[in-house]
């Protein structure tokens, strides 16, 4: 048997192996798989623009009335002529001052909170149908007609990479990035945890036609 | 549907199922529906075909008595007949009578199928493992059809190394298997302000776990090395959203998995083929599906889906935002709405529990609407951030019942009810309800979806 000394000892010795060998495992291009990619490779997908500052948003300008012309074009026919939504698809402009009522619409003008964000989003997932087909230039022409129908930027305004980071969006200061979860201090309690009479049902969703089916073939829920 | 590959080669996808109750697949069928009226023509045949597969999709005891010349004492007539050969389902497929047990979505809730979501039957799954083609689905620009050969995964920005991989590449890497659930935190979204569908599925189906393997992010971010002033990634897919999510550093060293295998075969289309990113016990919509680029950064990046999206409205008007945790949550499985109780008797509560936190502690069960208590048994295994199965045995007495179960997790985090969660959140924060569902069973032994005050 190892004496409590050479027991230190020999943990010692496997800790300081172990250290080396994932310090090994470590070592950048330790595998050695891949290719380094190149500049044309990554600029080619490099297209993310970060929201708060706007690294990232490329070269190219558009004005609102260029992004009018885009937008009827484009996307009217989702988001409604002045965005404001065609049947479920997004509403893009107003709900400002809307967000403790009861049924709050949060939009890019009432909710959103960085508009290089509006770029960002517009560049890498829209038209819906053939998404990132747009020149930079249209991008920008559509951020800055949004913005505008918001009242967020005069009708004069063009939107660039120097321009966009500039704005301070309406809701901007609503947002807590740190999340305060768990918000809720619930006690396992396991008899008598509360009055039989209190327990009333409030709410039910019986009868109320909104569930789609569960059986036989996939429900559509369309009249007849 | 169309990842059942018989009904898909046939082209038209939708009616198939249905249509192929008829005939030689189903003799049953064909034959009981000529025994009962031997004039039925092919319109009733497929009808009965259609009501018998539900009913056995609910539960089978009411289609006992149809099937009787199938029972003892008689042979039934798979018993006196040769079956299909091996290779017959070259790829395997549920029997037919499973054909009701499906991902549904509900139509009124988006604007089309393809920024959506489908729910998993949780009614008709046992075990803490979500067969692959029934794994809930959440696309923001639909399913991409990903070319394996042509996907590439680039990792770039504050790195040492830039990298750009192949499938092959990254199947080289050292390989791990993890069982995770990915849950949407939506999931419950429709019941915040009160309850709405009388559904086990669509209230709790945007949950599915699975086995994934792949590589540890943690091995290809040391292959990279890693920047000093790297605190932040920027992971992004393949799909027309180019759907992205930042996510810190410290998540990405400690568990997230890019994997390429679920449940022991290639990743499903659905599930991000070739290769996703799976966070473990975070809100889905951060494990990237189709997972072709990852960036370091010093910042968050705040794209939509984390700005526009996927944050969580409060009643004063003010947003959180970097919700990722799944705080702990359970739900009864059985009896449910879809589900029912058949009269007085010895039955088995089951359920599922799960956490973001780790393991699932304990869970309790009340059928009182949460007067009283009993600690249900947890089964193994009793993994952290995948489902967890727990059963407790109930004698119905034929009363209107209240049942409900409560998860506490490993950190002692206790499932709280809707109106604890309303009273912190309001009832627009769409996201994160986790709260102890309520299920009422009446005298009749129907199960609804229920709110308490």
């Amino acid at each position: 048997m190892f004496n409590w000394a050479e027991h230190r000892l020999l943990w010692g010795a496997i800790a300081l192996f172990m250290t080396t060998a994932s310090a090994a495992a470590a070592e950048p291009g330790h595998f050695g798989y891949g290719t380094t990619p190149t500049a044309a490779q990554i600029a080619g997908w490099d297209i993310d623009v970060r929201g708060d500052d706007g690294v990232g948003l490329p070269a190219g300008k558009g004005s609102v009335s260029q992004g009018e012309s885009v937008f009827a074009d484009q996307c009217a026919a989702c988001h409604g002529t002045f965005g404001e939504g065609e049947g479920r698809f997004p509403k893009l402009a107003g709900g400002n001052g809307t967000l403790k009522d009861d049924r709050p619409e949060p939009t890019v003008g009432s909710y959103w909170p960085f508009a290089p964000t509006l770029f960002d989003y517009i560049n890498r997932a829209m038209p819906m149908p053939t998404p990132h087909t747009l020149s930079s230039d249209d991008v920008y022409a559509l951020t800055a007609y949004i913005l505008n129908l918001n009242n967020i930027v005069p009708n004069d305004f063009v939107a660039d990479r120097e321009s966009l980071p500039k704005i301070k969006m309406p809701n901007h200061d609503s947002f807590v990035w740190t999340d305060p979860r768990p918000d809720t201090a619930a006690k396992p309690c396991m008899s008598a945890c509360i009055d039989p009479g209190a327990v009333k049902i409030t709410a039910t969703a019986e009868g109320n036609g909104l569930t789609p089916k569960t059986t036989g073939p996939l429900d559509t829920m369309q009249p007849k | 549907m169309n990842e059942r590959p018989q009904a898909a080669k046939r082209g038209n996808v939708r009616p198939i199922l249905w249509r192929g109750i008829r005939g030689r697949n189903l003799p049953v069928i064909s034959k009981l529906a000529g025994q009962r009226n031997v004039a039925l023509g092919r319109r009733t045949v497929l009808g009965l075909g259609a009501a018998l597969t539900g009913s056995l999709a609910l539960g089978a005891e009411s289609a006992h008595s149809e099937t009787s010349e199938m029972s003892p004492p008689a042979d039934a007539p798979w018993s006196q007949s040769l079956g299909a050969g091996v290779v017959d389902r070259p790829y395997g497929t549920p029997a037919e009578f499973e054909a009701g047990v499906i991902r549904r979505n509900v139509p009124w809730l988006t604007a089309g199928t393809e920024s959506s979501i489908s729910f998993s039957p949780l009614q008709s799954l046992n075990g803490i493992i979500t067969p692959n083609g029934l794994f809930f689905e959440r696309y923001h620009a639909g399913r991409p059809d990903v070319d394996p050969a042509q996907h590439r995964l680039m990792i770039h920005g504050m790195v040492e190394r830039p990298l750009l991989l192949t499938m092959q590449d990254i199947m080289r890497f050292p390989s791990v298997s993890r069982i995770h659930f990915i849950e949407c935190p939506a999931n419950g979204g429709m019941e915040w302000r009160s309850a709405q569908l009388n559904s086990l599925q669509f209230n709790h189906g945007m949950i599915s776990c699975a086995e994934w393997t792949g590589v540890k992010l943690s091995t290809l971010l040391e292959e990279v090395g890693l920047k000093k002033e790297a605190k932040w990634a920027m992971v992004e897919g393949a799909d027309g959203a180019h759907m992205n999510r930042s996510l810190p550093l410290e998540k990405c060293l400690d568990d997230c998995l890019i994997v390429y295998a679920q449940n022991g075969e290639a990743l499903r289309p659905e599930q991000g083929y070739p290769l996703r990113l799976v966070v473990p016990g975070w809100e889905g919509n951060v494990s990237i599906k189709w997972l072709r680029r990852i960036k370091l950064g010093d910042k968050p990046w705040y794209s939509r889906e984390e700005t526009s999206k996927y944050t969580d409205l409060m009643p004063d008007g003010t947003s959180r935002g970097f919700t990722w945790l799944i705080d702990a949550k359970s739900v009864i499985t059985f009896p449910c709405p879809e589900k029912p109780v058949s009269g007085p008797g010895l039955y088995e509560i089951r359920g599922l529990a799960w956490t973001g936190n780790g393991k699932v502690k304990r869970v309790d069960v009340s059928v009182d609407g949460g007067v009283n208590w009993q600690t249900a048994q947890l089964h193994e295994p009793v993994l952290s951030k995948a489902l967890t199965r727990f059963t407790l045995p109930w004698r119905w007495d034929g009363k209107p019942a209240l049942l409900e179960s409560r998860v506490i997790d490993e950190t002692g985090y206790v499932q709280p009810t809707i109106a604890q969660l309303r009273q912190q959140r309001g009832t627009n924060s769409v996201y994160h309800n986790n709260s102890i569902q309520t299920w009422q069973v009446k005298a009749d032994g129907s199960v609804f979806d229920v709110q308490l005050g």
